[in-house]
């Protein structure tokens, strides 16, 4: 083969990758990104069977063990409450009355069916986007943690 | 008058280092001024260390007059975890940045290497300013030594997810790793301000280069082990933006370790390493904006303040711009590339460039898409797992796909035929093991590809060593006689088919289960019976806990593990202390939940099991060795060639 070829080739193949990663990039941030909701937001933007971040805060006493074995909790952003199903082990920094983001589902009529549950990390940190959305809707109070 | 020590010795390590880089940067060939040059870097060093010292000083000490102490520390902490508290905060983790800066600067210049004395003295100026940068942000923006006036009686405690021993050396050796990154930085920004990046250059950039890839490596994998066996959610990579902020400078220093080769033997990608470089460290610098700045949700936002991140952002800007404007300027006076054939050592190494390339800027577009996205109001989002998974994943198996050529091939033209015959064996054990796996996993694609590709690199790098040995006389019996290099570069390659084997196990085959269980109930999990023995209360040193104890039955087997949820009285937020078993095939991992409120005596447990997740490990462990191995065989020719 002659150089000129083999440089060909070479840019050829590379072309071929490029393309293939630009085209798997679009295709992942078209399908795989994961909105995030408020309880408020959640009957107007969410679409049957597509996968959400929900957060707001825990609602006092609502977190207890179905007969099923899932956890129930509720969720709210002040405004509006929102049923989760969570069919696993609560994070170490759950608690009622604390922010929480749940990722899941959400089919209307029935509870969110969370896959995943993530609680702040620390004392002095709480979910970005849960006190974004608590912020937008008057009941942000995070500024006076320690 | 400690704390006063500290700042003041980090204010001089400043004007020494403006002064250093100043005279440095115009680069000189007389004497006495290298002779400043160099001396200055020295002593901008001991400062810094003398600085650091008084800062942990200040931690051992409990001296909560000064603010990061007050914030950070208690006086009931264990000694080792008054010490790690130094740089488990903000403020002391960019003393550490700086600190690690000015040694490397004074490393750089106390051994010269084979560079030219005009690239070297550069080098030396530009790793000064980078270390007056990093000065300026930590002495005006985030002074680790400032005071607090009156003193509290008692610190606010250290967050008790990192009262733990692999998290006190994880900052530090992601540090060394990430500011490594700033020397390769140095060392490219002098080749362009002196117009030339020669071969004895590229040979002094190498081990530099190993040494950043090798910590980063060693740090990312820590805290990945970490995350593991302390969060209690069984994972061990979430593709959280503060691990890709990790993982990008490292796909980008695993690149320049084999761009650098290629300069260092044939004389060409010169301008590529050079760019390379540049990359490196403004992915580090950009990692170090990502966690600081608090801008994306993640475990380590522990700094949220916008002033700081923009700060960061302008010494990013300055850095690259810096580093792009010259490149722009001066890349076309560099050394024309040697020419080389679509099959020979020199193209495996390109492509394993692009590959790696690739991926960070993948990584790099996963991670600030949700940024953009919000900036252009197009609301929060957040992109996780699936998208990286989808990308990034074909993109690393590309590459594995050739990894095991590239050794064998020589410079520029390669028989192709004959590396294919002698990885022949290699094939048939990948493709058995792809056969295997399918059927095995009842035809699921991804993971008998992984697992193959997996295999597919560990016999590789066997092969390499097995035919160098069988190229001389004595056969494949001198494979222990064969030089460093050669099983540094081989361990490093089956490191990689290690985690690979391991990654792709974990994550297809897991199986995991929720269950609440009483004392003495017991449940069947993963061909294990698991039963519950008790659930008591212990006290540590600085916490109580509770604890549970389990048996574990297999056939011919019993064995008891203990899962813990502990309690810190300076935090509100109880952790977890996770029960695992090892074995062979993998490991039973046990989360202590919550006691049920409906049943008292009951409690949720969470049970895992992680099929061959200690490869993983393992493989990042692998991998380090390689690196550190093959620092040791630059070393070494350093001392025989005299240089």
């Amino acid at each position: 083969m002659r150089r000129r070829d083999q440089r060909l080739m070479m840019i050829g193949a590379a072309g071929a990758v490029l393309v293939g990663a630009i085209a798997l990039t679009l295709v992942g941030l078209r399908d795989s990104v994961v909105y995030f909701v408020a309880p408020s937001e959640l009957a107007d933007k969410a679409e049957p069977g597509q996968r959400l971040r929900l957060g707001g805060l825990v609602v006092d006493g609502t977190v207890r063990r179905g007969e099923d074995g899932a956890v129930y909790f509720a969720v709210t952003d002040g405004a509006v409450q929102v049923d989760v199903r969570y069919d696993g082990i609560l994070p170490d920094l759950f608690r009622e009355g604390q922010g929480v983001v749940a990722e899941g589902r959400w089919t209307p009529g029935e509870a969110f069916q969370a896959e995943r549950v993530l609680a702040k990390h620390d004392e002095t940190y709480m979910p970005r986007e849960v006190a974004e959305a608590l912020k937008q809707r008057g009941e942000w109070k995070g500024d006076e943690a320690p | 008058m400690i704390a006063e020590i500290g700042g003041y010795a980090a204010a001089l390590a400043l004007a020494l280092c403006l002064a250093l880089g100043l005279l440095g940067v115009t680069g000189t060939k007389r004497d006495s001024r290298i002779g400043a040059v160099t001396a200055a870097a020295q002593a901008a060093s001991a400062l810094m260390a003398l600085s650091f010292a008084c800062l942990i000083a200040l931690f051992v000490r409990s001296d909560f007059s000064a603010e990061v102490v007050a914030a950070n520390s208690h006086t009931d902490k264990p000694l080792i975890y008054k010490i790690a508290g130094a740089w488990g905060n903000h403020e002391g983790s960019m003393l550490l940045w700086c600190l690690v800066s000015a040694t490397f600067g004074a490393i750089l210049a106390t051994l010269r290497g084979s560079q030219a004395k005009g690239l070297w003295v550069r080098a030396i100026g530009v790793q000064g300013l980078v270390t007056a940068g990093a000065l300026i942000y930590t002495l005006f923006l985030s002074n680790p030594f400032a005071r607090l006036d009156p003193a509290p009686m008692q610190g606010s405690g250290l967050n008790p997810l990192l009262q733990d021993p692999a998290l006190a050396a994880h900052p530090p050796l992601l540090y060394l790793g990430y500011v490594g990154l700033s020397v390769p930085f140095s060392m490219a920004m002098a080749a362009l301000l002196e117009g030339r990046a020669d071969q004895a250059w590229a040979k002094t950039l190498r081990p530099w280069t190993l040494a950043a890839w090798t910590f980063l490596t060693l740090g990312i994998g820590l805290g990945s082990y970490w995350a593991y066996y302390e969060l209690g959610w069984g994972g061990w990579w979430f593709w959280d933006p503060v691990e890709n902020a990790s993982f990008m400078p490292w796909l980008v220093a695993a690149a320049l370790v084999h761009s650098a080769i290629v300069t260092e033997r044939r004389g060409s990608l010169a301008g590529w390493t050079i760019l390379l470089a540049i990359m490196g460290f403004g992915l580090a610098l950009l990692g170090t904006f990502l966690v600081r700045s608090g801008v994306l949700t993640s475990v380590h936002a522990f700094a949220v303040d916008p002033e700081r991140g923009i700060a960061v952002l302008v010494l990013l800007f300055v850095a690259l711009g810096a580093g792009f404007g010259l490149y722009a300027l001066r890349a076309q006076k560099l050394a024309q590339p040697a020419g080389f054939a679509a099959m020979s050592r020199e193209s495996m190494l390109v492509w394993n460039n692009f590959g790696l390339a690739v991926a960070a800027a993948v990584v790099l577009i996963g991670t600030l898409y949700p940024m953009i996205v919000e900036a252009a109001g197009g609301g929060l989002i957040s992109v996780g797992p699936p998208f990286f998974n989808l990308t990034v994943v074909p993109l690393l198996g590309l590459l594995f796909l050739l990894m095991p050529f590239g050794p064998l091939l020589t410079w520029r033209v390669a028989d192709m035929r004959s590396a294919f015959r002698r990885l022949a064996p290699a094939m048939a054990l990948a493709i058995a093991t792809f056969a295997v796996a399918l059927a095995l996993s009842r035809w699921r694609l991804v993971p008998a590809v992984g697992l193959s590709l997996g295999v597919w690199l560990v016999a590789g790098g066997v092969s390499y060593l097995v035919i160098r040995a069988r190229r001389g006389a004595g056969g494949a019996a001198k494979v222990l006689a064969l030089p460093l290099a050669a099983w540094a570069m081989a361990i490093a390659h089956v490191g990689a088919g290690v985690l690979t084997i391991g990654a792709m196990a974990e994550t297809a085959f897991r199986s995991e289960q929720a269950v609440v269980l009483a004392a003495n109930e017991s449940i069947d999990f993963a061909g294990r019976r698991i039963t519950l023995l008790n659930v008591g209360h212990v006290e540590g040193g600085n916490f109580s806990a509770t604890r549970a104890s389990f048996r574990v039955e297999r056939p011919g087997d019993a064995r008891t593990l203990v899962a813990e949820k502990r309690f810190y009285p300076t935090s509100p937020m109880p952790t977890s202390e996770v029960g695992i078993l090892s074995d062979w095939g993998g490991d039973l991992y046990v989360a202590l939940g919550e006691a049920e409120r409906e049943r008292p005596g009951a409690w949720s447990v969470r049970l895992y099991r992680n099929p061959l997740v200690q490869f993983i490990f393992i493989g990042a462990g692998l991998m380090a060795v390689g690196g550190l191995l093959s620092l040791t065989a630059l070393w070494r020719r350093r001392m025989e060639t005299g240089q």
